[in-house]
């Protein structure tokens, strides 16, 4: 930890002159105001982006952001500023105009004593932008494109993107949490378009997470991305209309998970659950699932792109069990919406940057595992649809309804997965999807490393996962009615 | 806040003095072509939420970004901090990336022919600064009306009043540079209505450049309650075939879509549905669709895009014949045409009102659905496959009969822009894409 909070402060503090004085001016400026809370996030990030297409890497980019959010809150009340300059007489400013939600006097004390936050280690501290010469990351998606074309005569387009980015972060509270993070993110896209007979379809894949580029060539991603983005292609060209209507849905394992994500997730986050405004509101100890289900959030996996050694509250991340077998447990709660709930943070409190209030938002959601074989699952099924690859998915919160959209779908027929289908979108009410979960497969997996959730304007990395299940009914929204 | 910051007209020289300051350090970095922006904006949001104060947020924002080619290859960076040192860092980073990307034939710079020779002034600039209290005082007003319309709002999200302001300067080394000064303001209130059946959130909101052309706070507030009221007891319906009804709120998202489909990067990578398309009848008929970037006011309006490309007005579809496509220069050269101006997407794309209301159009439809939302991303470009979510009311008779949601609607949207019946008058004018409701002719419905 105290290396962590010294490559911090490196980054963030001592090339703008900012040492403990100026710290201590900064909080007292915010503190001499009745508050019951407030923080500073600094942060600097460092990202990159390099695209090929046509055969060629023909474009990149690079951009630095660093700055200080500065939060006040009091009561239900929050006051925010920042500044993108890390320099005392911005950060004052800030400090001014965020502290202006409360009156002056009775504050807590400025801390005298700075606790550092626990903090996991999920990930190294390093940075991936330069883990890989600038050559060879070119070479690697010359690979990828290699690798498709090679693959399959029909393929038409190939388009790769390499990422990586790298944030430190250092955040100080008012009660005396020191927090720091060093957190590299890396990403590895393929999208491919065959075409036959006139016919054109496209298929992507793409993984990554909080590593370096090099573990993308230990781990053959070039070759592995490519054949899965052109598999799933040349599936497609030969899919039929999808159904339309209600049926039986078998999800895959992995990706499909995005089911949890829209239909439980986001309606189980404090905020709309303090306001009342979700279809899971007070619901805590009943059931909402099948005996079968229990759901976790958990930001403490190692690598994952939606894992965090600590929130950007200062809270370590952890397991929470949202839903065990069946029964509501739990709701995910940033630091402002646990303290009016008069609940614990889980470590769920996140922002998109400095410039972002945080929220209570999800990590890595998922299902665990059941006990059926998963091919025993589909063969269980006489009619409905195999969904195994999505696209993304969304969520009114409030009448719980959720949609999410197949990008690669098989006919179940007589137990048999028979046909492709085209993609369709399929929609179900939340807080009943998972009652009619009949079986849950054992073979769990998490996603590749490709979530991006957004909420209220905010994205930021997720993952996801599951293992097989069945849906004894959900509506598929295709253009063929059966 | 309570010191007073410098009005963005003030900076503007600054900040181009900053984009030519930076393309001289491209050309001593050995570049052969430069092209930077520069932007600063500054704003003030604010949440009020069951007659509380809830957030009360100060934006400031800044940055540069610069693209640098030696000959033929590119590279890009930005930075959010302008001081010297750090835009001669991002200006190396450029060239470090340009130096590693493949030589190709059409990158460069736009043609010095088509960028603007002048620069009108499009009414877009419009500083309020109304302060927290001021703005407070808004929202809570917004927020009231919303829960006084009605006993069954019994919860709400909040009513949020915005004021953004905001300068950017585009300069490159064929010698142009260009500011924009422009402002935005927002009003927008979400509540909940709930009875026996459960609950349902819905929301209005108006946004204009010039704070005294918002619609009223009353009037937001209560658009926004009677729209969450008209949802409750909302049924599931039967799988079915359907005239489809998009309210011109949603209608918005169709022409989206066409938007991409004609984006020229997505057709030089063959990856739309209205491939090869230019010149044959893509829409019904009766379908015209134009730009018109100069609109005072206007949301979409710009005098240049991004790349100094002069913006016209031009006809997209005429007669229901697709006439041109959504290019930069870069694609247009892939595509061996000319830029239309639409570097950084379209202004103020129109298509032409019909002469219904809405209830004109519900009583032509006479059965069917009417769709006020949609949600979820089920729209293929490549193959024009489209299948989304829906919530709204079943109409029969051509009266409401009754809301629905849990629905999907699906078809290709090549079909449904060959089978539009009508477009309203009730033309919706908060964004860059201008349309009233639209008739769509038949589409799967999804239900129980």
């Amino acid at each position: 930890m105290s290396a962590l909070l010294n490559q911090a402060r490196r980054a963030l503090l001592e090339p703008a002159g900012i040492g403990d004085t100026e710290i201590e001016r900064l909080m007292g400026a915010l503190l001499g105001y009745r508050l019951d809370y407030a923080d500073l996030y600094f942060q600097y990030s460092r990202h990159e982006s390099w695209t090929l297409e046509e055969g060629q890497v023909k474009t990149g980019s690079h951009n630095i952001e660093q700055g200080v959010g500065v939060r006040a809150v009091s009561g239900e009340k929050t006051g925010f500023a920042y500044s993108d300059e890390i320099m005392f007489p911005a950060l004052i400013e800030a400090a001014t105009a965020a502290r202006a939600i409360a009156h002056r006097g009775g504050g807590p004390a400025v801390p005298v004593i700075w606790h550092p936050s626990p903090v996991h280690e999920l990930y190294q501290p390093l940075d991936p932008l330069e883990s890989l010469e600038d050559g060879d990351k070119v070479r690697l998606l010359e690979q990828v494109e290699a690798e498709a074309r090679r693959q399959d005569g029909r393929v038409k387009q190939v388009m790769a993107s390499l990422s990586g980015v790298q944030e430190i972060v250092l955040l100080m509270r008012s009660d005396g949490v020191l927090a720091a993070d060093v957190r590299p993110l890396v990403r590895l896209n393929v999208t491919v378009i065959v075409e036959q007979g006139g016919r054109r379809e496209q298929g992507s894949h793409g993984g990554g997470g909080r590593f370096s580029y090099h573990d993308f060539i230990s781990m053959g991603a070039a070759e592995t991305y490519a054949r899965e983005a052109v598999r799933q292609a040349v599936v497609n060209l030969d899919a039929g209309p999808a159904p339309a209507g209600t049926m039986k849905v078998v999800l895959g394992p992995g990706w499909p998970g995005i089911l949890l994500h829209e239909a439980i997730g986001h309606g189980l986050e404090g905020d709309f659950n303090r306001k009342g405004t979700s279809a899971f509101s007070g619901r805590i100890g009943e059931r909402v699932a099948s005996a079968e289900c229990t759901v976790v959030d958990d930001g403490s996996l190692p690598g994952r792109r939606g894992s965090l050694s600590v929130d950007d509250e200062g809270t370590p991340t952890q397991q929470t069990v949202l839903i065990e077998k069946g029964i509501l447990r739990c709701y995910l709660q940033d630091l402002l919406n646990a303290r009016l709930m008069g609940m614990a943070p889980t470590g769920n409190g996140r922002r998109e940057s400095y410039a972002h209030i945080p929220m209570p938002r999800m990590t890595n959601t998922f299902m665990l595992a059941g006990r059926h074989d998963p091919r025993e699952i589909i063969e269980s099924v006489d009619k409905g649809l195999y969904a195994v690859n999505f696209g993304g998915g969304q969520v009114d919160i409030t009448s719980g309804k959720f949609v999410f959209s197949t990008s690669e779908a098989y006919l179940i027929e007589n137990g048999r997965i028979t046909r492709p289908v085209r993609g369709a979108t399929l929609i179900g009410n939340g807080p009943d999807v998972l009652t009619r979960v009949t079986r849950v497969g054992s073979d769990i997996q998490l996603d590749s490393g490709v979530g991006t959730c957004g909420k209220e304007g905010q994205s930021i990395p997720v993952g996801v996962g599951q293992p097989t299940l069945l849906v004894d009914g959900l509506t598929v929204g295709g253009t063929h009615e059966s | 806040m309570t010191e007073e910051s410098k009005p963005v007209a003030a900076i503007a020289g600054t900040l181009e003095a900053l984009v030519g300051e930076v393309l001289a350090e491209a050309r001593r970095q050995g570049a052969t072509a430069a092209e930077a922006s520069a932007s600063v904006s500054q704003g003030l949001a604010v949440t009020v939420r069951l007659g509380v104060v809830e957030t009360v947020e100060h934006t400031r924002d800044k940055g540069l970004g610069i693209t640098l080619y030696f000959g033929k290859q590119s590279g890009s960076a930005s930075t959010s901090d302008l001081r010297i040192e750090a835009v001669r860092d991002t200006v190396r980073a450029a060239a470090s990336i340009a130096r590693h990307t493949a030589a190709d034939d059409c990158s460069g710079l736009a043609d010095p022919e088509s960028l603007a020779h002048s620069i009108p002034d499009l009414d877009l600039h419009h500083p309020w600064n109304p302060g927290a209290d001021e703005a407070i005082e808004v929202a809570t007003a917004c927020e009231q009306a919303a829960r006084a319309a009605d006993p069954r709002i019994r919860n709400s999200e909040g009513a949020s009043l915005s004021s953004h302001e905001g300068l950017e300067v585009y300069g490159n080394t064929n010698g142009f540079m260009g500011a924009v000064a422009s402002t935005r303001h927002g009003l927008s209130c979400a509540v909940v209505a709930q009875d026996d059946s459960g609950m349902q959130r819905d929301y209005w909101y108006s946004v204009t450049r010039d704070a005294s052309d918002l619609e009223s706070r009353e009037s937001v507030g209560r658009r926004a309650a009677e729209r969450a009221l008209r949802r409750l007891s909302a049924r599931k319906l039967s799988t079915r075939q359907t005239p489809v009804l998009y309210e011109a709120p949603v209608a918005s998202s169709l022409l989206s879509h066409f938007v991409g489909a004609v984006r020229g990067a997505n057709l030089y990578r063959e990856a739309s549905f209205l491939l090869g398309q230019l010149g044959k009848t893509v829409f019904a008929p009766w379908v015209r669709l134009y730009e018109r970037p100069h609109l005072r006011k206007a949301l979409g309006s710009a005098p240049f895009d991004n790349e100094g490309v002069a913006t016209r007005d031009r006809d997209l579809v005429r007669d229901g014949s697709l006439l041109g496509y959504v290019l930069d220069s870069y694609s247009a050269r892939k595509l061996h045409m000319t830029t239309t101006g639409n570097a950084g997407g379209v202004h103020n794309l129109t298509i032409q009102p019909g002469t219904d209301d809405l209830p004109d159009l519900i009583a032509r439809m006479h059965t069917g659905l009417l769709v006020t939302e949609l949600i979820g991303f089920g729209v293929n470009s490549v193959t024009g496959d489209y299948s989304r979510g829906a919530a709204g009311f079943w109409v029969e008779g051509g009266q409401i009969q009754y809301p629905v949601e849990e629905i999907t609607i699906a078809g290709n949207l090549l079909d449904m822009f060959r089978h539009m019946v009508a477009v309203g008058r009730d033309v919706d004018l908060r964004g860059n894409i201008r349309t009233g409701s639209i008739l769509i002719e038949n589409m799967t419905l999804a239900g129980s």
